[in-house]
């Protein structure tokens, strides 16, 4: 398998903070990687980073091999072959649910309107958003406006899907019908790297659960070794709290 | 049974309480404005000097000799006051985007658009008009216009150019952060993502202050009167040398309310509708 998502020694601050401290992660070819960690451990800035949303300071990031990482890479060009999916959906609220689908694709793709629209018929079908199409985001729940975003975010055929925490906006009822979105983009063979707070999804759909913690990834590996039975002291403290939280 | 009976009466006492609330304001406000506005009116009314102030401000025969003659003056503001406005509009929205880019080849621009914002936001209307309406042509370089109402629309336009810019630049900033991110994400340019995400949302939010500014300009307009073109305020005050009678200027005063009121109406019109616009 070849790394689709390669970083190598990345490192970030804001100011004197330092928020990433050499991460070193591998997304392999049709896998899902969770990442998982506390709030302000580095998740969003990681994915991010990856998205060139944010200049990293340190180390490198590469796509299928490539640098993206680089002052001479056209950042535009990086992120037409990837898709992220924002915490608090970042719909565009002037759009349709079918508009705010197309939009990349029409823009950055140069795909035709017909075409385009064709396809984000089916796309927001698929997600459970048939007749929905010309709903704007404030006419549609958390849990729809999140699908649609899924649906803006797979809609340019991204090499890799980063997700920021997809599910945490949203009232507990309406999760479930977001990672249905996900569960279903993941058994199509999708490439994804996910920060989550959801164990049980990570558990379900990750091949690979990443535990951040103060900006460095302390241990990762398969879901059921992680999450069941962790090495690292950090780790265990992490899942105990979610425990006691109920969040687990 | 009983309960609902119960609770239909409760409901409709207080009907009943409310309709006589509302009768009861209802005439307090009608009482309340006739006293006002009938004490205001007897005050002015009665005053010594009302006989003479009706004579020169409000003489009839005076009014309807002088209102043709000022109504066409009047178009003369409309026509200048339309063509600034496009201008306007179009001046600050490049000087908006030159201010709110952050590539470092405009960098030169940038500071250019934040001294002519200073600059032309900083000087009083009316002095603008004078150093453009009378400095340009004193400068006798050929190619510049000499023709004082274009020198008093340039005028305007540079001093409305930079509020309407900084209109611009509010709306702009006041669009989240995610909106932007979003539309990088989904591989839009820093432009793209201006003109197809920013932008629309920004502009919405804009009408009520643009046009706040549309009713400013329409009477501005009467500022270029001072470099001598026949609008609607020199007119009138022409008239009014002629035959010591004010009532050419009231004329004037109707003309321009006839514009700016339906204006401000369609302002509070937008602004009230503008909560599903601020999210």
């Amino acid at each position: 398998m070849s790394a689709v998502l390669e970083l190598r020694g990345v490192t970030k601050a804001y100011g004197e903070r330092q928020v990433l401290r050499g991460i070193d992660l591998e997304v392999s070819e049709h896998e899902a990687v969770a990442l998982i960690g506390a709030s302000g451990s580095g998740k969003s800035t990681l994915l991010r980073c990856i998205d060139l949303l944010e200049e990293i300071d340190d180390g490198d990031v590469f796509l299928d091999g490539e640098v993206l990482t680089d002052p001479a890479v056209d950042p535009v060009a990086v992120r037409r072959r990837l898709g992220l999916v924002f915490q608090a959906y970042n719909l565009f609220p002037h759009l349709t649910a079918l508009q705010n689908v197309v939009l990349g694709e029409m823009r950055a793709h140069g795909v035709g309107r017909a075409e385009a629209e064709e396809r984000g018929r089916a796309l927001l079908a698929r997600f459970g958003l048939e007749g929905r199409e010309d709903d704007r985001p404030d006419g549609l729940s958390g849990g729809q406006q999140q699908r649609v975003a899924i649906a803006r975010a797979f809609s340019g055929k991204p090499r890799a899907l980063l997700l920021d925490e997809v599910t945490s906006a949203l009232d507990p009822e309406l999760v479930g019908e977001v990672l249905a979105a996900v569960r279903d983009l993941k058994a199509e063979g999708l490439t994804m790297l996910i920060a989550t707070h959801e164990m049980s999804f990570a558990r379900e759909v990750a091949d690979r659960v990443a535990f951040l913690h103060e900006g460095r990834i302390l241990e990762q590996g398969p879901p059921g070794q992680i999450l069941s039975s962790p090495e690292r002291e950090e780790t265990k403290r992490f899942l105990g709290r979610l425990l006691e939280a109920g969040r687990i | 049974m009983t309960e609902t009976a119960a609770t239909s009466d409760r409901r409709l006492e207080r009907e009943a309480a409310k309709r006589r609330k509302e009768r009861r304001g209802f005439a307090i406000a009608a009482v309340s404005t006739v006293v006002v506005l009938g004490g205001l009116a007897a005050w002015v009314l009665t005053s010594p000097g009302w006989p003479e102030v009706r004579e020169t401000f409000f003489n009839w025969t005076v009014f309807k000799d002088s209102f043709p003659e000022v109504l066409e003056g009047f178009w003369l503001d409309v026509k200048l006051f339309v063509i600034v406005e496009i201008a306007v509009l179009a001046a600050g929205l490049v000087i908006a985007l030159v201010r709110t880019s952050q590539a470092p080849a405009l960098f030169p621009v940038r500071l250019l658009g934040v001294v002519f914002v200073d600059l032309f936001r900083g000087i009083p209307t009316i002095l603008l008009v004078y150093l453009v309406g009378f400095g340009v042509p004193a400068l006798q370089l050929t190619g510049l216009p000499t023709d004082p109402i274009v020198l008093g629309g340039i005028a305007l336009g540079l001093s409305y150019s930079a509020y309407v810019a900084e209109v611009y630049r509010a709306g702009i900033n006041s669009v989240h952060r995610g909106q932007r991110d979003a539309a990088l994400a989904i591989g839009l340019s820093e432009s793209q993502a201006m003109r197809f995400v920013i932008l629309p949302q920004a502009v919405r939010r804009l009408a009520p202050p643009l046009l706040n500014d549309f009713v400013a300009l329409q009477k501005d307009v009467a500022l270029v009167s001072i470099l001598g073109p026949a609008e609607a305020f020199r007119i009138a005050q022409i008239i009014q040398g002629e035959n010591f009678n004010f009532t050419p200027l009231i004329a004037a005063a109707l003309l321009y309310l006839a514009v700016t009121v339906p204006l401000a109406r369609v302002v509070e019109r937008m602004g009230g509708g503008a909560e599903g616009v601020v999210r």
